[in-house]
């Protein structure tokens, strides 16, 4: 076992079944309110006909965009209900609300309406092509970025190999276990809405917007979350945006849960990509340019695609010390699902890219491809693809974690070794390395910020009040951390406020790993501020400076005297007795950061994630199927308050991975989804998981909370290109679009025995 | 259509009560016994969600007619931990292996995994993955439910006889 502080704060209700989702909840005289979908991918709507869902028994309501009080959405933004022109199938167009679950589905069905149908772009590349459909007025470009540093051209003239690779990512599903889910109550004040999403505050803005009512007209509340990786944000605003209409419409309490098909069907999706490299190398094995060359596919609405775009960008390049570097990116609407963040918000599909590519230039010119990263991969101190000088590089450590664990160098020749003895399975090894910046950064395209408020009562109790969503990750478990380690108390004392827009402050999204840095730092500081105030009084009780003090095990101490020390409880008590409050607040801005936003160059962002992974595979060459026997993963977080919750982070974004790499692919290709449930969308099970070597490596970062880095994303990055590494040493097979599902092994496994023929 | 009586036994108790022939054990479950513990996550049969246990066999909730379930002996996660407040060796097990992140699906594995160590006291960790296969969950990678499961095994057959309450 490894060192655990104690519970989540959440785990006991969950592990009883009594945690409260808001499928669990329910009102007097709720009703139920479900969507009507178009069944085209882009389509004008011309009439919406109502009366024959009206009539239907126990049908209340039937409403579309017209019933708006507010706005539909912003700008390019996806609507509460169409208005006009829909832009992907499954589009909302209108709501039946009922007074059963069953009663609204049936009913929803009656609705008829007419569209006059438009052609259709299902592809990035299409989206962009000359004589396109126009997705919007003013076409189908959605966000254009550049960056980088050198001179790319002088770079490959010092070459004496050039390499050209195009890589192609899969349009992937979050699917939290816990579909899309929302109650929306109607008050004598506004409205209230429970709902699960990782940005409390967003998604009452987007309510408050569609009712046309005040932000704190608006009480958000965040019941249980049942999972997210970046999937309940817009979609959460969305569907709480639909039942709070709902109710307002009909004045009673509404609920709204969506079935696996509607989530699939309507929900977000992480952004395809397609990514072209051109690569100069020297003989020695130095890399001399990069020039790379990034198309992404949006879906129909913006969404977060510009911070998107921006961080793949950035990262593109891989943690390499690279001296000329040139790097664009393009994003295009198209007639899909809108894309989002999901779980490495664009990291996932350009670290697929890099980390393959290097993969096979390493090959290509007869290095190890892990002694060939190494010698590329930056160090303390050296400048990164878009210029910024990177600090706290713990790469080396991780990659030297990676290589012991696996016992690379020994295992690689062994599995070889194996190979030659013939037989219908072969094992190969792959590795793969990354960077990530943490938060928003400069990709953020926006400030990033958060506010967290300890109110501290008179027994020493402490709430934590902040709008920070806990979708799985224990992030509320890291606040009561930083709050114990900071004031030095039982872990007893410190509780934590459930997420309520009217009483808790805004601490930003639960995305971007950006969770324990910038709202675990906010929380540092508003303890920092209880803690000043028990200083003051402690310092002149004890006749020392209070710079100096000791937090420590309820008592405040002398600097190296265990027996000269007060009480936490009673400088507690001393303050209320002085007519004051030890409450504290703290608030958190990623701020300084140098960016040249036009030529993309600079500071990105304040910190970085490292991590490292070796795979080993096992591929059937008679059916094509995968195996991932073994999985090392090692993650720098600098500081890890809980480890055992740290690994199962790991754990958890590797298995995201593996789905990404060998099956996960929602198969939308002219628009219309076909794999709308597990049956057909598989994810891992846990006969699909590897035995997982999870290695915690602690290399203190400035920024974060006692040095800690962000994990959330940084552990679903490896796992694609290592695998896809590995499948190459076992088969000689190089998949350069995922997924590398049974089909597309068979297809490489038959092309590959054919050039073997014909030699 | 007609109302169906059935009467089952649900964590213990006798229940008496009339479905909609085409009611779902799980709806049955949550919105008229209010046992929200037990999930939905697919309403397909994939996700194991809504596992719970009937007869002695973890069964997906959702794909079985709640009026099918005359006679039955049905348990979910409500009935697991002891009546002050006691929890399950496996629920105690989950919690010390940080075997649960978001939550949602936890009810679903934690009935299947009693239904298999119910009648499996000495379980490899390859029959343990076998036995969660239908569990879906897309947080925790399953590492720590397989390791929780295992050391689960360890004690589980002395303490659930004395755990039995019917």
């Amino acid at each position: 076992m490894v060192k655990k502080h104690g519970r989540r704060v959440d785990v006991l209700a969950k592990i009883t079944g009594k945690a409260q989702y808001t499928n669990d909840m329910s009102f007097p005289h709720m009703l139920y309110a479900s969507t009507v979908r178009c069944p085209n991918p882009h389509a004008k709507i011309i009439s919406i006909e109502r009366e024959q869902a009206e009539q239907y028994p126990g049908v209340v309501m039937v409403i579309t965009a017209d019933n708006i009080p507010g706005i539909p959405s912003q700008y390019k933004q996806k609507p509460i209900l169409v208005p006009e022109v829909v832009r992907y199938e499954g589009e909302g167009v209108a709501l039946v609300v009922a007074k059963s679950k069953v009663i609204a589905a049936e009913a929803a069905k009656l609705v008829k309406v007419i569209y006059d149908e438009l052609p259709a772009v299902t592809s990035a590349e299409a989206a962009l092509g000359k004589n396109a459909q126009k997705i919007y007025d003013d076409g189908n470009l959605l966000c254009k970025y550049k960056a980088g540093k050198g001179n790319v051209e002088e770079g490959f003239k010092k070459a004496d190999h050039i390499f050209e690779k195009e890589y192609r990512t899969q349009r992937v599903d979050h699917t939290p276990l816990e579909t899309e889910a929302a109650i929306a109550v109607p008050t004598t004040e506004g409205m209230t809405v429970y709902a699960p999403t990782n940005d409390a505050y967003k998604a009452r803005l987007l309510i408050a917007e569609t009712l046309g009512l005040r932000e704190n007209q608006v009480r958000f509340i965040t019941p249980a979350i049942g999972g997210s990786f970046g999937a309940k944000n817009y979609d959460a605003g969305v569907i709480g945006a639909r039942s709070a209409l709902a109710a307002m419409l009909t004045g009673k309490p509404v609920k709204m849960v969506f079935t696996r098909e509607e989530s699939m069907i309507e929900g977000t999706k992480r952004h395809p990509y397609i990514c072209k490299y051109k690569v100069g190398v020297t003989k020695a094995g130095r890399i001399t340019a990069m020039e790379i060359d990034l198309i992404g596919d949006g879906g129909a609405y913006l969404s977060k695609s510009h911070p998107v775009a921006t961080r793949t960008l950035i990262e593109a390049s891989g943690p390499y010390n690279i001296d000329n570097v040139k790097s664009k990116v393009t994003l295009a609407f198209t007639n899909n699902t809108y894309s989002d963040a999901m779980r490495g918000f664009g990291s996932p599909q350009v670290d697929f890219a890099s980390e393959v590519l290097l993969d096979e230039i390493a090959c290509e010119l007869g290095f190890d491809p892990l002694e060939f990263k190494k010698m590329n991969h930056i160090k303390e101190n050296d400048i990164s693809g878009v210029g910024q000088v990177m600090t706290d590089v713990s790469l080396g450590k991780c990659v030297a974690e990676a290589e012991k664990a696996s016992n690379w160098k020994e295992r690689k020749a062994e599995l070889a070794s194996e190979r030659n003895k013939g037989g219908s399975k072969v094992k190969g090894i792959g590795f793969a390395l990354i960077h990530r910046g943490e938060a928003f950064g400069a990709a953020g395209q926006g400030i990033d910020t958060a506010e967290v408020q300890l109110l501290v009562n008179n027994d020493g109790g402490i709430t934590i009040l902040s709008s920070m969503a806990d979708v799985g990750m224990g992030g509320h478990t890291m606040m009561v951390n930083v709050i114990m380690e900071t004031l030095g108390v039982k872990r007893e004392r410190v509780v934590m406020a459930p997420v309520d827009t009217s009483y808790v402050p805004n601490s930003g999204p639960s995305s971007a790993t950006r969770g324990t840095m910038v709202i675990g730092n906010a929380a540092r500081l508003a303890a920092e501020e209880v803690k000043d105030k028990l200083a003051a009084i402690a310092a002149d009780v004890l006749g020392v400076l209070k710079e100096e003090l000791v937090f420590k095990n309820e008592q405040i101490y002398s600097p190296g005297k265990a027996d000269e020390h007060v009480n936490y409880q009673d400088m507690i008590n001393e303050i209320f007795a002085r007519g004051q409050t030890p409450s504290g607040r703290g608030w958190y801005t990623v701020s300084g950061l140098d960016w040249d936003r036009a030529n993309g160059f600079g500071e990105a962002y304040l910190s970085y994630a490292y991590g490292a992974a070796v795979t080993e595979v096992e591929v059937d060459l008679e059916t094509g199927q995968v195996s991932v026997d073994k999985f090392i993963a090692v993650h720098d977080v600098g500081h890890a308050f809980d480890k055992s919750e740290v690994i199962g982070q790991i754990n958890g974004g590797v298995s995201m991975a593996v789905g990404m790499a060998l099956f996960e692919d929602v198969d939308s290709k002219i628009g219309h989804i076909k794999n709308t449930n597990f049956d057909k969308y598989l994810i891992p099970t846990s006969l699909d998981m590897p035995e997982m070597n999870s290695i915690v490596v602690e290399v203190p970062t400035k920024t974060g909370p006692f040095g800690a880095r962000g994990l959330g994303e940084p552990t679903a990055c490896t796992a694609a290109p290592a695998i896809i590494n590995a499948i190459y040493d076992a088969t000689g097979i190089r998949i350069r679009e995922l997924p590398a599902n049974l089909e597309t092994m068979m297809e490489e496994l038959k092309n590959s025995r054919n050039k073997t023929d014909l030699n | 259509m007609n109302k169906i009586n059935v009467n089952m036994i649900v964590n213990g108790e006798v229940v008496s009560i009339l479905v909609e022939p085409n009611a779902r054990l799980l709806d049955t479950l949550r919105d008229n016994l209010e046992l929200t513990g037990t999930k939905e996550g697919c309403g397909v049969g994939e996700c194991g969600a809504c596992t719970v246990i009937v007869d002695g066999e973890a069964v997906n909730s959702c794909m079985i007619l709640a009026a099918s379930m005359e006679g039955k002996v049905i348990e979910t996660i409500e009935g697991l931990g002891g009546d002050n407040g006691e929890l399950h060796i496996l629920q105690e097990k989950f919690i010390e292996h940080s075997a649960l992140q978001c939550g949602f699906c936890t009810p679903g594995l934690v009935m299947s995994a009693k239904a298999f160590l119910d009648v499996n006291d000495k379980p490899t960790r390859e029959e343990i993955k076998t036995a969660i296969s239908g569990n879906l969950c897309r947080c925790t990678g399953y590492s720590q439910i397989v390791d929780a499961i295992e050391d689960a095994a360890k004690d589980y057959y002395v303490y659930d006889v004395c755990r039995v309450k019917k």
